[in-house]
């Protein structure tokens, strides 16, 4: 404490921050947790910062969201309309849409809250997908991040569920359409789905209940789970601590980059007001579900372009594509196969090969060794592939849930269009596969030649023979390492099918299928450079500048 | 909606500016398009010159007779003027080539040779006549009547507000964001191409007029910005993901650049 007195003389606001801070360590001893926060390394790379959209557009949903429950009324209660809107006057409607259109005409700012709000969940559940797929593509689900990602898979699933809890808050027809068609596919269940549906709505579609009961979904239960699963996702980001791209000096029980105070909250800060910014512009300045447009709910109208946001549009599309004749009454009851898979099945196993990834590919791998040093995409062609078939496949499905969209916009008839989508929907998938596969390790034979032959200097130089040669400039340490330092895992072996007692094996066709999946993976492979073959293409190149050194150089050109 | 849509946008005030010359301008082109004055040319004397203009242009596929061809055109006796005035006044008719449905093209008739051809093809059989300017105005219609009926009777092919759609096999429902008033009622009247006949025992004049005032009360500004086509969420994902994260993420590589 002799120091006090010791310490130069601060400025009012200093000593009122420092005081405070003093005051708060003196009592919770805080000071030691914020230094080791602060001082916290993170790696630095433009892919890292992908999740924090997904953090800052919550954020955003959160304040704007706050705003909106100040004037939303979740009651099915009906009104006759008696506000500003022409279209609307004298319309009876419940008093979900009425408010709505309160917040939207008669409040102040209201509609661009609720554009920022639907803006914000837009962006929101798209930076999730790009998150995901970063992370996808580098590995960073391996060990020991394997449950992370299912925390951030199931703030996915959740992300889905905010949204469309919230699509359909308004009670216009547009929402009630995807209500009734969410409706549809549960009811397609076998056995529980009508008891389920019962459930849900409380009775009948569309019931009196519903809406207060997405209200509170919306508002509390969603958002809460989402928050807390944020602050575990987070916190396993902190423990584990970031992953990092390879590079020389960088290794799985290290981590190099800045601290998180000042050069992180600077630029996450920053960040924060970047994100904020582009949804708020794109809240003023273009429309968003214009629900005066659709009007109340009512459940005998249909509108042309009658389609859920995109995040729910490849379940749309998973029912456009279902060709519709696979319905059977068994002993009095309807199986709906023409719902139940496109709308439980094909999601179902979408979703559940997602969330077990990180174990699918364990089986392949057999790696049991924690991994922080993330892949770059070319070094795992396989699984490269695997992601950009899925996405191949995730993108159709939304193509054909627009089919009326791109039918009309490019003057296609949508019935080809759809024909065209149920052949492409199996075939791009694996034509992707096949694509991205020979693409990645074309990139890794790239890789190779660069590694043993340097870089093209454009550089073209004579020698008094006649001889034309190119001179090649060796790759310096760090682009070298970045290419070098990955492992090409070949397939695993099962272990023998008899036992030591010439007994057939417990658990051998489980090691069977482990080996094929490992075949699968890694069969076809690009070896990274050894330092044997390193040396031996220095030493090829050797003899041509020294054996035969006397050849004086005469010219020198450079072309580039 | 429109005035509304305006007092909430001063700040794009140029915008709407050419918005209201847009409509202005349609309200013109509209103008210029109205029928001449009932008598002003005698009614022997236009269907005279009208079966002329039909025998030079149309008679090709519809026959001399307006009795139509089998698979080529249909009969004309009885489709009346309203049905004339819109094919060609809308530049549907002449056909420029088959295809799923008649595309709307340049009109290649004048006011006076449309009204000759109407009244040409209207002498061959009694049909719906072109509605008179009354009938058509939307400032005497009642646009939330418009909406309830618009909804339910033409939303599931237009679109909500009558951004169009796609039908079956190429056909489609056109936007009628650019139709003209007394052109919206000959379609309902007359039911061309896909669409169905909406005659006045099915939907009367006056509600033609109501949803005729919805249609106007889409045009113009809107509130909360662009419009992005009004087609639904599958434009604002689209944009969500080209403008939003494009510019999100072209933020991030940035950011990372200036570090390393």
């Amino acid at each position: 404490m002799s120091d006090v007195k010791a310490a130069p003389p601060v400025t009012g606001a200093k000593h009122a921050a420092g005081g405070t801070a003093n005051y708060l360590d003196e009592r919770t001893s805080i000071g030691a947790f914020t230094k080791f926060i602060a001082r916290k390394v993170f790696p630095d790379h433009w892919s890292f910062m992908l999740g924090e959209i997904a953090l800052y557009s919550f954020v955003v949903l959160l304040l704007s969201g706050v705003i909106l429950t100040a004037f939303f009324v979740p009651s099915i209660e009906p009104v006759v309309y008696d506000g500003s809107l022409a279209t609307m006057q004298g319309i009876e409607m419940s008093k979900a849409f009425e408010s709505t259109l309160r917040m939207s005409f008669e409040v102040p700012g209201g509609l661009l809250m609720r554009q920022i709000h639907h803006w914000a969940a837009l962006i929101f559940a798209a930076s999730i997908l790009t998150h995901m797929a970063r992370i996808f593509f580098t590995g960073a689900f391996r060990k020991p991040r394997e449950l992370n990602w299912l925390v951030g898979f199931t703030l996915m699933i959740l992300s889905l569920a905010a949204g469309f809890t919230g699509y359909s808050l308004p009670d216009d027809v547009l929402s009630g359409n995807g209500l009734r068609i969410i409706d549809g596919v549960i009811r397609s269940m076998p056995i529980l789905g009508s008891y389920i549906s019962y459930g849900l709505f409380g009775g009948e579609f569309p019931g009196e209940d519903l809406i207060p009961r997405l209200f509170t979904a919306h508002v509390l239960l969603v958002p809460a789970l989402i928050l807390g699963l944020i602050a575990l996702h987070l916190f396993l980001v902190f423990l584990q601590k970031h992953t990092q791209y390879p590079g020389g000096g960088r290794t799985d029980k290290n981590v190099v980059g800045f601290p998180l105070f000042p050069v992180y909250t600077a630029k996450a800060g920053g960040f924060f007001f970047v994100v904020f910014g582009v949804i708020a512009l794109l809240g003023a300045t273009l429309q968003i579900n214009p629900v005066w447009n659709y009007g109340p709910y009512d459940p005998s109208i249909i509108s042309a372009g009658t389609q859920p946001d995109w995040y729910m549009l490849f379940i749309d599309g998973a029912l456009r594509i279902m060709p519709g004749n696979l319905e059977y009454v068994i002993g009095g009851y309807t199986l709906s196969l023409n719902i139940l898979i496109p709308g439980v099945v094909v999601p179902g196993l979408f979703f559940g090969a997602l969330a077990l990834y990180p174990w699918i590919e364990a089986w392949a791998t057999g790696d049991r060794g924690e991994r922080h040093i993330l892949d770059r995409p070319r070094n795992a062609p396989v699984r490269t592939a695997l992601g950009v078939a899925a996405i191949t496949f995730y993108v159709v499905l939304v193509l054909e849930g627009s089919n009326d969209i791109v039918a009309n916009l490019f003057r296609l008839s949508i019935n080809d269009l759809t024909i065209m989508f149920r052949i492409a929907v199996f075939v791009l998938p694996v034509l992707a596969f096949i694509l991205t596969k020979r693409i990645a390790m074309g990139l890794q034979r790239k890789d190779r030649e660069l590694v043993l032959h340097g870089h093209e200097t454009g550089r073209i130089v004579r020698f008094d023979d006649g001889e034309y040669i190119e001179v090649h400039e060796p790759l310096n340490d760090q682009e070298r390492w970045v290419r070098v330092s990955y492992t090409a895992l070949k397939p695993r072996e099962p272990a023998p099918e008899l036992n030591v007692h010439g007994v057939r094996r417990k658990g051998y066709r489980w090691d069977r299928f482990k080996a094929a999946l490992s075949r699968f993976y890694f069969e076809d492979r690009v070896e990274p450079v050894t330092p044997a073959e390193l040396e031996e293409a220095q030493d090829h190149r050797a003899p041509v500048a020294e054996s035969e050194a006397p050849r004086p150089e005469v010219e020198k050109s450079t072309t580039s | 909606m429109r005035a509304l849509a305006l007092k909430r946008h001063r700040r794009t005030a140029p915008f709407v500016l050419i918005l209201v010359l847009l409509v202005g301008l349609t309200m013109a082109a509209y103008a210029t398009q109205s029928r001449p004055a009932e008598g002003a040319i005698s009614t022997a004397n236009a269907i005279g010159e009208g079966q002329k203009l039909f025998a030079a242009n149309c008679a090709s596929c519809h026959g001399i007779g307006a009795q139509g061809q089998t698979g080529v055109a249909p009969s004309l006796v009885g489709v009346g003027a309203a049905a004339v005035d819109f094919q060609v006044g809308t530049g549907r008719m002449p056909l420029q080539a088959s295809g799923p449905q008649a595309i709307v093209k340049d009109v290649q008739f004048n006011a006076t040779q449309i009204a000759q051809l109407a009244a040409y093809v209207a002498s061959l059989g009694p049909g719906p006549a072109v509605p008179d300017a009354e009938a058509v105005d939307p400032a005497l219609g009642d646009p939330a009547r418009g909406m309830e009926l618009f909804r339910a009777n033409c939303a599931m092919c237009h679109g909500s507000v009558g951004g169009g759609g796609a039908l079956t096999q190429g056909k489609y429902a056109p936007s009628l964001w650019g139709t003209t008033p007394t052109h919206i009622y000959e379609a309902m009247l007359v039911g061309p191409q896909s669409m169905p006949v909406f005659n006045d025992a099915n939907i009367t004049p006056e509600d033609k007029r109501d949803i005729i005032a919805y249609l106007d009360e889409q045009r113009g500004a809107a509130a909360g910005g662009l419009k992005l086509g009004t087609i639904g969420p599958v434009a604002e994902g689209l944009w969500a993901w080209l403008l939003g994260m494009g510019i999100i993420v072209g933020f991030t590589v940035w950011i990372g650049v200036r570090s390393s």
